[in-house]
């Protein structure tokens, strides 16, 4: 295919052919856009293409460099691997939204301007809001909506820091951005909302677990990954994103501890894998943006492994709520071998693939001296391997026998499972053709003793912190607290620490709430009754009162003039 | 030969159908010609658009008296866009409103709605057209009383009432503007609008031009709908029959737009309006109030068609905002904005037709799971809706981009910043409507709903087509809308 034809089309025109077809038909269709898209991917020689004129800019729909292919090659696999994780659902909503989705993440990250990465920024929010609501319940239906204006917020504070960043630079290129103008700041708010810096980050753990079963595969391969990019190529090197990056790591792993709904658990540990990709993009040195494209590439395929095994568990056992489960891998013995993958990769285990690329960014944070940040990227991997890799598999599958017996994932997922979870080792074992696709060239080796060494020591430590606390039954969630999803910050049970930080927290959010609703309310009220139906704006008037109306106004402009 | 007497076939070939419909008394034929007139308007406003483009300004004189003293037509490019508009729009409606009417109109009553269809075509073609002042007036006569007839023809009877209400309120603001135009003459001697505009700069005595001033300001924007002289309009749109929806909303307030965009900007001028008198204030205050005010009336709404109608004075607001900013920018804006929000209304309306025609009303909750039963007409609304909330690739972005930059280039980072936030606004009660269709399950007895005729999907489809395409394509509107705006900037000075 053509490189004058953009990636993305193929997937979105591709969506809007699926609702015609059926069966059989449908899946190979769905099957066969993806690896349409990788093909086209694979041929595409380094440049800019597609290029149109727009109210006198030129927009370039195709943009590639390494930068580019290589989050493009990353976003189609994973598009292949969720379209056979969710042949079983015939839901025609979702399928149509995520292919729609996937196609519009891979549209922002060949855009070579603002507007057209403003476009798929929006539709990616658009279309991937639809695999929430598509759970058809209450509560999705309400996240949905919180999670569809937060996204779009995110949009307009772009489009106002492309208008901003357009006057002041007369160019529209998406190139390095910085913060030297009033736009830059715009537009790394809209970026940070996307990637869920801390304080942003709401929308991820409230809307994800409620998405539906393959919905949240879906969502959590592509929004944040595309704000990682967007970073990458817009503020690389803004020291900033070092700190905030490294609060990202740290923070998130206390709530993901106390935290019952696993795939919530996961939102967590997701916004914590994501500040190391902020971190490397912080940093902004070769080998450090090398880790961030390395660890986003590798992190989407076990992030996904993980979602796709608890997803599994949602189909069949019908909750994955922590204290609910237990001794699962009795019925889904398959399922319960892929989650371990998963989590041993999250985890950084020597030969998955975690290892091999969040070993890129400690280097480069040691290396350029952030002795601090390293130590903080220290603790967040051993409390990564703590939620992730102990926690979610342990409690689900192992733990204390729930009783529950259900059938093993279906084939479909199984076959998705299984292929990711050999992409994981895969990486983990020869890094070689990863390395290969990064922005930069790299000589670095991740197997050497020193590496392995300190990774082992810390997960050593830390599997050995959770069998004391295990133990002595002092680890959250076995206590009887089954009721954690709104409720958790008030929690006495968890460790002191967390429970002084969440109070804080939770005491800072009544505060401003209160606040808000003392201030605010009284004038919702004001606008909603001058607004709703039936009230003074909205009402017919008599036409007394309307010619009365048109008389004032005269009236008005003939003193307004004469004074 | 006949070349050179477009500009007045332009207005005389509907107003003469007219007369032949009441005479022939048949529904059908004057259908026929209804459409056949409204086409033959499209092709002489394109002419004449492209003869303005080739060779300027076009002066015909009426019975060949030459102007000031004979009635001059005055075709320059910023008309010329209007003309393209209203005959553009005209001629898709025409078609569309055979099997709407035949569904919501007695049969004898159909060859009066035509005739009134074409009387309405030739009045607002004359407002647009027409250079003389009181010419002006008698065709804004002609377009409004047609006007009333169609509202009132109606098959919800509350027709009746808000005809009526708009029959007063269109008289009063009708007789303003002529008062307006007295004083004028008054201070002058002259009607014809180039003539009055030259005289204007060497009158001293201000005063009874400041009232002028006003009183056109008054009886146009009550005719515009400019907040708060709107209440007339809701009702009005909501009441009229769907074909006639359409055809308003995507013209008639767009043509007293270009009437105020005319006054102020050719005849009074820039220094007077907006460099002595507070214009450019009071009509961004009164703009931004009209985008919120309005936007958050339409959330509330239960009825789709009332819905739509405040969402038109909110999207006045935002053309009167463009010409509030008075810069290139701003202009730009409002200009193309007059034209992208005449194919968006237009194709949000015409398809409501639909609805009204298959499920009988057009109220919100009776459009529970409409997706399933009318796919098409549904997301041609949400299409149509992405263009009216500002999404790239439709049509309305491009305008709201234009009115951004505009606001912006004055320093007024907050106005930006409500651009940008109304347009959520949009959302929402968009939303509203995607909601109910899509996720909603259909009402048992609704399954067996069929999808508009397609004598009705077709029209409306094209102009669906035509927000998306001039979203991606913007040469056409823009070019007219920047050839337009030299004129009205260029004519200040």
């Amino acid at each position: 295919m053509s490189a004058e034809f953009p990636t993305a089309l193929i997937l979105i025109l591709g969506a809007l052919g699926v609702p015609f077809l059926r069966g059989r038909a449908r899946a190979a269709w769905m099957l066969a856009l993806p690896v349409l898209a990788f093909a086209q991917i694979v041929a595409l020689p380094l440049g800019e293409y597609a290029q149109v004129e727009f109210l006198g800019e030129t927009l370039v729909l195709m943009r590639a460099d390494r930068l580019s292919l290589a989050f493009g090659y990353i976003f189609a696999i994973a598009t292949l691997l969720n379209v056979i994780y969710s042949l079983h659902d015939e839901d025609t909503v979702q399928q149509v939204a995520a292919l729609a989705y996937a196609g519009s993440a891979l549209g922002a990250v060949f855009a070579g301007d603002l507007i057209t990465l403003f476009i798929y920024w929006e539709l990616t929010a658009v279309t991937s809001v639809a695999l929430i609501w598509a759970r058809r319940t209450e509560r999705s239906r309400r996240a949905a909506m919180r999670y569809l204006l937060v996204q779009l917020a995110s949009g307009m504070l772009l489009l106002a820091g492309a208008v901003l960043h357009f006057q002041a630079s007369a160019s529209i290129r998406f190139d390095l951005l910085g913060l030297a103008t009033p736009g830059g700041w715009l537009i790394l708010l809209a970026f940070g909302i996307k990637c869920a810096f801390p304080l942003l980050h709401n929308w991820l753990q409230d809307a994800y677990p409620e998405a539906t079963v393959t919905g949240t595969v879906w969502l959590s391969a592509f929004t944040t990954k595309l704000a990682v990019y967007a970073l990458a190529r817009g503020y690389a090197g803004t020291e900033m994103l070092i700190w905030i990056g490294a609060l990202m790591t740290a923070f998130p792993i206390f709530y993901a501890v106390i935290e019952n709904d696993l795939r919530r658990v996961l939102a967590y540990s997701l916004n914590n894998q994501l500040g190391f990709m902020v971190v490397g993009v912080g940093i902004g040195t070769e080998l450090a943006i090398n880790g961030t494209v390395a660890h986003a590439f590798s992190h989407i395929l076990y992030k996904a492994l993980l979602f796709m095994s608890m997803g599994a568990v949602l189909l069949r056992a019908g909750t994955v709520n922590g204290s609910q489960l237990g001794g699962l891998y009795k019925s889904m013995p398959w399922t319960t071998g892929f989650c371990i993958v998963g989590a041993a990769s999250i985890s950084a285990f020597p030969l998955f693939s975690g290892f091999i690329s969040k070993a890129l960014i400690l280097s480069a944070a040691a290396d350029g001296g952030y002795t601090i940040t390293w130590l903080v990227l220290l603790f967040a991997s051993a409390g990564v391997f703590h939620h992730s890799g102990i926690k979610i598999p342990y409690f689900a599958f192992f733990a204390h026998d729930s009783g529950i017996r259900c059938a093993e994932a279906p084939r479909n997922m199984l076959l998705a499972m299984g292929l990711t979870a050999a992409l994981c080792i895969g990486i983990g074992v020869y890094p070689k053709p990863l390395y290969d696709l990064l922005p930069y060239a790299v000589s670095f080796v991740p197997y050497t003793g020193a590496h392995v060494l300190t990774q082992l020591q810390l997960l050593l430590f830390s599997a050995l912190a959770f069998s004391v606390l295990m133990r002595t039954g002092l680890y959250p969630p076995e206590l009887r607290a089954v009721n954690l999803d709104s409720d958790w910050f008030y929690r006495r049970i968890a460790p002191a620490m967390v429970g002084a930080l969440g109070a804080g927290i939770a005491a800072m959010r009544l505060a401003l709430e209160e606040t808000l609703l003392r201030v605010g309310a009284p004038l919702v009220q004001v606008v909603l009754r001058l607004h709703a139906h039936g009230g003074p704006l909205a009402r017919t008037l008599s036409t007394g009162a309307m010619a009365l109306w048109i008389s004032a106004l005269l009236a008005v402009y003939l003193v307004m003039y004469y004074v | 030969m006949i070349a050179d007497h477009l500009p007045a076939l332009q207005v005389v070939v509907p107003l003469l159908a007219a007369p032949l419909m009441l005479l022939v008394r048949r529904g059908g034929f004057a259908w026929l010609l209804a459409t056949l007139v409204s086409w033959t308007a499209l092709a002489i406003a394109l002419a004449l658009a492209f003869k303005v483009r080739e060779a300027g300004t076009i002066s015909y004189a009426i019975g060949n008296w030459p102007p000031p003293w004979g009635i001059e037509y005055r075709v320059d490019a910023l008309n010329s866009f209007v003309l393209v508009l209203v005959s553009l729009v005209a001629s898709v409606v025409a078609p569309y409103a055979r099997a709407s009417v035949a569904a919501e109109l007695p049969r004898e009553q159909h060859y009066l709605y035509f005739t009134m269809f074409s009387l309405c075509l030739a009045g607002l073609l004359g407002i647009s057209i027409t250079g003389d002042a009181f010419n002006l007036f008698v065709f804004l006569e002609i377009s409004s009383l047609s006007t009333y007839v169609l509202i009132a023809l109606g098959r919800n009877r509350r027709g009746l009432l808000a005809a009526y209400q708009y029959l007063v309120l269109g008289t009063i603001g009708a007789t303003f503007y002529i008062i307006g135009v007295g004083l004028l003459y008054l201070m002058t001697g002259t009607l014809n609008l180039a003539d009055l505009a030259q005289r204007l700069r060497e009158v001293h005595e201000i005063r009874p031009v400041l009232a002028a001033l006003a009183f056109i300001t008054a009886g146009v924007g009550l005719k515009l709908a400019l907040f708060p002289l709107h209440f007339w309009l809701p009702n009005a749109y909501a009441y009229a029959p769907s074909a006639i929806t359409a055809f308003l909303a995507a013209s008639a307030t767009k043509v007293s737009v270009y009437v105020l965009l005319r006054f102020y900007f050719v005849i009074f001028g820039v220094p007077l309006v907006f460099g002595r008198l507070p214009m450019a204030e009071v009509l961004i205050t009164l703009s931004v109030l009209a985008v919120v005010s309005a936007s958050l009336v339409a959330v509330f709404q239960r009825d789709l068609k009332r819905m739509f109608a405040y969402s038109s004075v909110a999207q006045i607001g935002y053309i009167t905002l463009g010409m509030g900013l008075a810069n290139k920018a701003g202009l730009t804006g409002a200009v193309v904005h007059l034209f992208n929000h005449g194919i968006t209304k237009g194709a949000i309306f015409l398809l409501l037709g639909g609805v009204a025609l298959r499920v009988g009303s057009t109220s919100l909750a009776r459009a529970a799971g409409l997706a399933r039963t009318m796919p098409l007409t549904s997301f041609g609304i949400v299409l149509a809706g992405m263009s009216l909330i500002g999404i790239p690739g439709t049509a309305g972005f491009v305008s709201k981009w234009y009115l951004i930059l505009g606001a912006i280039e004055h320093g007024y980072w907050g106005l930006a910043l409500l651009l940008v936030v109304s347009s959520l606004i949009a959302v929402a009660y968009v939303w509203r409507f995607v909601e109910m269709a899509y996720f909603r399950e259909p009402e048992p007895g609704a399954a067996r709903l069929a999808e508009a005729p397609a004598s009705m999907l077709v029209p409306a489809w094209i102009m669906v087509a035509a927000c998306v395409y001039f979203g991606l394509d913007t040469s056409f509107p823009l070019e007219g809308a920047r050839s337009a705006v030299t004129v009205l900037l260029g004519g200040a000075r």
